[in-house]
């Protein structure tokens, strides 16, 4: 008699899929911003989780390493600089919840019929043994030009947002 | 199973959570963090589709690597915006941000 053994990646998997369900729920639904932000890390980490599972490794780096690294500071620096720290479950209050629920979940159920009932193509797979290469090939060749204006992008918006958050100067 | 449907799933479920913490919160930041959500469950639709549909190249991931590009200068920009909301009025509420003269 074979007992049922469970497959390790799809028990992963599922695993994943909740951490990220039940933590993104907490970052929209928390009373405390704190806690919301932190629920918001641990997404994060499931996001690059799921990026692991579809093969996509530079992806995977790429987002522990930007979102958690830098994106997720700037939020909880966020949280710190605009917030009285002695009182932080009176700044994040939510109306509207129920309308929102009734709108949100129509929405789900319309994505979710097209989601299933879609004949989608699938190809074969294509095993690689490592992303990184053709990405940078692809970067450098053929989205040569959204790359170089994607980084004066993002120069232009740090530089707005130093000058933006500075204090003004005295005339 | 691991189909690209359960992909899509997620992402569509990330997706909504999204928009509904836009609407419903008041706190900038909280905002914020909403879009963040957004952001992340269209890379994940751009991978999944990319790895699923037999693409030769890597498109999607290059795409979905704009889009954290995009996502970082957003909250850049974003929260400067947002503290000087704080220095002027007060508060992050974005209820009580109702003049337009600075």
């Amino acid at each position: 008699m074979s007992l049922p053994i469970p497959d390790l990646g799809q028990m992963l998997f599922y695993s994943i899929v909740s951490l990220i369900v039940i933590s993104s729920f907490w970052v929209v639904m928390s009373p405390n911003l704190v806690h919301s932000a932190v629920s918001l890390l641990f997404t994060f980490f499931g996001v690059a989780g799921l990026y692991v599972f579809l093969y996509a490794d530079f992806i995977a780096a790429a987002q522990v390493i930007i979102y958690v690294g830098g994106i997720l500071v700037l939020i909880i620096f966020g949280v710190m600089l605009t917030n009285k720290i002695d009182d932080p479950n009176l700044s994040n209050q939510s109306r509207n919840q129920l309308l929102a629920a009734v709108f949100c979940f129509i929405m789900l159920l319309i994505q979710l019929q097209i989601i299933f009932n879609t004949d989608w193509f699938i190809g074969d797979f294509i095993t690689r043994e490592s992303t990184v290469n053709d990405i940078g090939m692809l970067l450098l060749t053929t989205y040569l030009l959204p790359f170089e204006v994607i980084s004066v992008l993002l120069l232009a918006a740090l530089i707005g947002a130093a000058m933006l958050s500075r204090k003004k100067l005295s005339k | 199973m691991n189909t690209l449907e359960s992909y899509l799933f997620v992402s569509s479920i990330l997706f909504t959570f999204g928009i509904f913490g836009v609407i419903t919160r008041k706190n900038a930041v909280a905002i914020l963090m909403g879009i963040e959500l957004i952001l992340n469950s269209a890379n994940i639709n751009f991978i999944a589709f990319n790895r699923f549909g037999n693409f030769q190249i890597l498109d999607g991931h290059v795409f979905s690597i704009f889009v954290v590009v995009l996502a970082a200068a957003e909250a850049a920009i974003a929260l400067a915006i947002i503290i000087n909301l704080f220095k002027n009025i007060g508060t992050v509420d974005v209820d009580e941000a109702k003049e337009l003269r600075g």
